[in-house]
């Protein structure tokens, strides 16, 4: 099995998309010929042409939503905000179209599109190139959040996300580009979006988190005193709405969240 | 036969409740769905509300300027599911009220005793003991309609009283009587275009004749010199108008004069209130805006208390607020004495009806240029008459006399001296 | 005007006559509605009134087989034109079940109709113009010859969503026609306060289109500007801003009194010119609307609205429960 980092398993699921379906189509700020500031879309220019890669003018709002509407014809688009933190101009098209084309118009239309943003710290990126900004998003009906924590979440949860008739918004941790590593099989395969990875199955100490920070939590869990023998992980690349359905499957004690942030971890202790 | 119900509508989102201010309807009209039954305002919208069934207005629940939650009854319609049925209904309904009494054992009555704010109004206006009426609405309710019946049919059920108070009673009745006479004589021939009087139109109609009925007016006019004022008010006027935005009016300088000389005469400034007379502290003076077909009372508050800049920005504002329909309640409330320009009409002479319940008002006539005699020789001068109205019942000749050739004292001692601020 | 103008246009008798059917009809449900709303029936209007003219004569000049339309609030005349029936629009109106625009979850207006090509909108406005770029650049990807046609109020054309939306389709050449109904009033903001330039249409030229100011009380006008704007279009011209120049002649919604804010008379003098009138005189002009034919006319649209109106009183609202449904794919 190929070993990948974690941007080289999202390119590959995005051109294995497009292979696959001819409605695949990726739009956002230079993602064409430069393949992305990040890379992410290397290569698939070349590959797919300008029409299937498209270079937009520099205007979110439009990348939003010229591709709910393309959505809205019956066309898979894949739009990149370049970077989570300027995902704000186009919050009102998530938001108040994307997310609720399906419910307004009584289930007549839907938006099967994914919007990617890179986002997270640790890459000297200061103020407005580090933000998480999936807590807005996490309390919004209709939107579906995925976080993938690994190479291999990250192409078989992508895959997922395109080939789902809700729009979906693929938030890939910068700092998880190129630092983590994993093997990640040759053959098409896909993650269902909304189930909780358990890493480590215990009683004493319950861990929530997502992303990168599940591998924080790994860290973590190798210094604790040997007492502490038991711990249980949950890695969240998912809805935040299921994690409640989730939770009351496991029906364990939470004790402690970890690098979780507020809304979410409101959502999460509604049920206890 | 079905009756049906038309309540409130929702007019509006966040609406809760409506006024109706004129009905457009009354019991016994023949209305086809959608037809406008009346008109309701509220808080976002003033709309005409239509019936929701073809029939006969049955009996209308809700009073003009009564205001009722959404959804609470305004009136019951008799729809036509039986025309025949619709048909009776018309001939019981035109039986007069004695008839009614054979058969009030015969039905629920619970509803007699109550009575809307309109019927109880007009029944004290008109001196009418409700208890000896027959109602023909909803278990016996008594309605408008069977008042004004009576009003018309001018058999009065009136309270027993002693002979001294049926003489008060009788001249109270009198112009009730010639208003329903002249009712009847009234029809429009072929070419007339007859206008519904509702709304505004209405509460005006309203006021005047509750105030032209119920004060002794009398009459009393001066001829005031402005020559000075007018010389002064030219001059200042373009500077002021740029500097502060909005012009300097003559009115406002009348106004001023007014409120002065109101501090000084305070009888003016009074309140008939039958066993006794209120003299109000506060100068507060109301002036007439007209607006289309529309007559807007607006208040300039404690007017003593303000300049003559002041003032002209209260009438400005105000009479800006009156085009705009911006006006709320509390810019019409609490006037004391009305000041009315006259003048802006072209008029000379006019005498004006009593802004109910204050004491007087002052008509402003025309500004006019005229030959007058000044130490034996004739002068053209700018010359005003100031018409006041004043309720005989509060005021005599000999105060507002006094008054008068106050303000006239006042306005001709106006000139470059006098300060705007 | 004569004869000679919609048949130089290429419109048949029978063609200009439905245009004005289905003016007559949109005005004569709106108006309808707001009797509805007054008696307490239907929560709220947003009325198509004075701009049926602007959107029945554009929705007739396209492909109403093929073509997508993302209309705005107002849009009862484009709607109408491309299938949506009296009885459905009454069905939003009363918020009942069979809504085909929204199954009662909008607002009356909140137009979305897939097996028509009108793509759904909501409330926040504006948001529609990309959703109209980026059906246009579906059709340019799968090589199709259809168009989408977009229309918002000059008000809107002050929103990002517009400004953004017009500058993606002008670089990619897309097929996709905006018209702007210029209605003079944003609620209670006039024109002149709302917009710069002289025009909404000025503004197309910094999105490398043409931009085209016509008389929205004229349907013969407008189809001759969106008539053009498609070929363009379907030519790989690329995309068309045309303002079509009418009157809002009720206030704004069912819940506005536009007497605070402008004058009776400026209502009165364009009422003068209210497209169903000036329409009217120019068909019996040439003699189409004969008496005989307007009479006939206005007792079919009359039955039409009555009928509508019975059926969607009298349907049944959507169960409560069903409030729950479709936040994601079920």
């Amino acid at each position: 099995m190929p070993v990948m980092s974690y941007i080289q398993a999202v390119t590959t699921a995005l051109k294995e998309e497009m292979k696959r379906d001819e409605k695949v189509f990726i739009l956002g700020e230079d993602v064409g010929k430069k393949g992305g500031v990040f890379r992410a879309t290397d290569g698939l220019y070349d590959e797919f042409g300008e029409a299937r890669v498209l270079d937009t003018p520099l205007a979110e709002s439009a990348i939003a939503g010229v591709g709910i509407g393309a959505a809205m014809y019956g066309m898979r688009p894949v739009a990149e905000m370049q970077f989570a933190d300027f995902i704000m101009p186009a919050v009102n098209q998530i938001i108040s179209e994307a997310a609720k084309i399906r419910y307004r118009s009584n289930n007549d239309w839907n938006v099967p599109i994914t919007i990617r943003a890179p986002y997270g710290g640790g890459v000297h990126g200061a103020l407005y190139h580090s933000q998480s900004v999936e807590a807005i998003f996490a309390n919004q009906p209709g939107l579906k959040i995925v976080m993938p924590s690994t190479p291999y979440d990250a192409k078989g949860l992508l895959k997922a996300a395109i080939r789902d008739n809700d729009p979906v918004l693929f938030f890939e941790h910068k700092r998880a580009y190129r630092l983590l590593k994993g093997e990640v099989p040759e053959e098409d395969y896909v993650l269902p979006i909304g189930k909780a990875d358990v890493k480590r199955e215990g009683t004493d100490i319950t861990v929530i988190t997502y992303g990168l920070s599940v591998h924080f939590a790994l860290q973590l869990l190798k210094s604790l005193p040997k007492k502490v023998s038991t711990l249980i992980f949950w890695t969240l690349e998912l809805s935040t709405h299921l994690i409640r359905q989730q939770l009351l499957k496991l029906r364990k004690r939470l004790v402690k969240y970890y690098w979780l942030q507020k809304i979410i971890k409101k959502e999460v202790s509604l049920e206890k | 036969m079905a009756q049906e119900k038309i309540n409130m509508p929702q007019l509006g989102e966040s609406v809760t409740e409506g006024t109706i201010s004129s009905w457009l309807v009354a019991p016994g009209d023949k209305v086809n769905k959608y037809d406008p039954i009346a008109e309701v305002m509220t808080d976002k919208v003033n709309a005409e509300v239509p019936s929701s069934f073809t029939g006969t207005i049955k009996e209308l629940v809700a009073d003009e300027g009564q205001t009722i939650e959404v959804g609470e009854l305004m009136c019951y319609i008799d729809t036509e599911e039986s025309q025949s049925g619709a048909a009776n209904e018309e001939t019981s309904e035109k039986a007069d009220y004695e008839a009614s009494e054979e058969v009030k054992s015969e039905t629920d009555r619970s509803m007699k005793k109550r009575y809307s704010p309109a019927v109880l109004r007009m029944a004290q206006e008109n001196d009418i003991d409700l208890s000896q009426i027959e109602g023909s609405g909803r278990q016996g309710r008594i309605t408008r309609k069977d008042i004004e019946k009576i009003i018309k049919s001018n058999n009065l059920p009136q309270e027993s009283t002693t002979s001294s108070e049926v003489t008060v009673n009788q001249s109270k009745t009198e112009p009730s009587k010639m208003k329903s006479e002249q009712n009847q004589s009234v029809s429009s021939s072929a070419g007339d275009i007859e206008i519904p009087v509702t709304g505004v139109r209405k509460v005006i109609a309203q006021n005047m004749v509750r105030s032209k009925q119920e004060i002794p007016h009398a009459w009393m006019t001066v001829e005031v010199d402005v020559t000075d004022l007018v010389t002064y008010r030219n001059k200042v006027k373009n500077d002021f108008k740029q500097k502060e935005g909005f012009s300097l009016t003559f009115f406002a300088f009348f106004v001023k004069a007014v409120a002065q000389a109101l501090k000084e005469y305070p009888q003016l400034n009074s309140t008939w209130a039958e066993d006794k007379i209120i003299q109000r502290k506060d100068i507060n003076l109301s002036i007439a805006v007209a607006k289309d077909q529309e007559l807007f009372v607006p208040v300039i508050k404690h007017a003593d208390e303000k300049s003559i800049k002041g003032i002209a920005r209260d009438i400005y504002e105000l009479a800006m607020k009156a085009r705009s329909n911006k006006l709320t309640s509390s810019d019409m409330q609490g006037g004391t004495f009305t000041v009315n320009n006259t003048g802006s009409f072209g008029s000379i002479h006019s005498m004006g009806v009593i802004n109910h319940p204050q004491a007087a008002i002052l008509q402003v006539e025309s500004i006019v240029k005229r030959p007058v005699i000044v130490n034996d020789m004739f002068a053209a001068r700018d010359m005003v008459n100031l018409s006041l109205s004043l309720d005989h019942r509060i005021l005599d000749g000999l105060v507002c006399g006094q008054f008068l050739a106050r303000v006239k004292e006042i306005l001709e001692n106006m000139n470059s001296s006098t300060s705007l601020y | 005007m004569s004869k000679e103008r919609h048949e130089a246009l290429g419109l048949s008798d029978d063609q200009v006559l439905e245009m004005f059917k289905t003016m007559l009809l949109a005005r004569k449900l709106d108006e309808r509605m707001w009797l509805l709303n007054r008696a307490g029936k239907i929560p709220f209007v947003i009325s198509c009134q004075g701009q049926e003219a602007a959107q029945v004569g554009a929705s007739f000049a396209l492909d109403r087989d093929k073509d997508y339309v993302a209309p705005y609030y107002r849009d009862m005349g484009v709607v109408l034109a491309f299938g949506m029936t009296a009885t459905e629009l009454m069905l939003s109106g009363f918020a009942k079940a069979e809504d085909p625009n929204s199954g009662g979850r909008q607002m009356p207006g909140h137009f979305g109709q897939k097996k028509n090509r009108i793509l759904t909108g909501s409330s926040p406005v504006t948001t529609q113009v990309p959703h109209a770029v980026g059906v246009a650049l579906a059709a340019k990807m799968e090589k199709k010859d259809f168009v989408s046609f977009v229309t918002l109020g000059e008000g809107s054309s002050n929103q990002g969503d517009f400004h953004e939306g017009l500058n993606f389709a002008g670089v990619h050449k897309l097929p996709v026609i905006t018209m702007v109904e210029n209605n003079k009033y944003a609620i209670s903001v006039p024109i002149e306060k709302q917009i710069a330039s002289k025009n909404v249409s000025d503004r197309a030229q910094g999105y490398g289109m043409p931009g085209i100011t016509v008389d929205g009380n004229d349907p013969l006008a407008v189809y001759e500007a969106v008539k053009d704007a498609r070929e363009r279009a379907i030519n790989g011209e690329g995309p068309t801003l045309i303002e079509a120049v009418s009157y809002r002649l009720t206030a704004h919604s069912s819940d506005d009194d536009d007497r605070q804010y402008r004058e009776s008379d400026e209502v009165e003098e364009a009422k003068q010119k209210d497209s169903i009138i000036t329409f009217a005189a120019y068909l019996k002009e040439v003699g189409i609307l004969t008496e005989e034919v307007e009479k006939e006319l206005n007792q079919e649209i009359g039955s039409i609205v009555n009928e509508a109106t019975d059926y969607a009183e009298n349907a049944p609202y959507a169960d409560p429960e069903d409030a729950l449904k479709y936040v994601y794919e079920e």
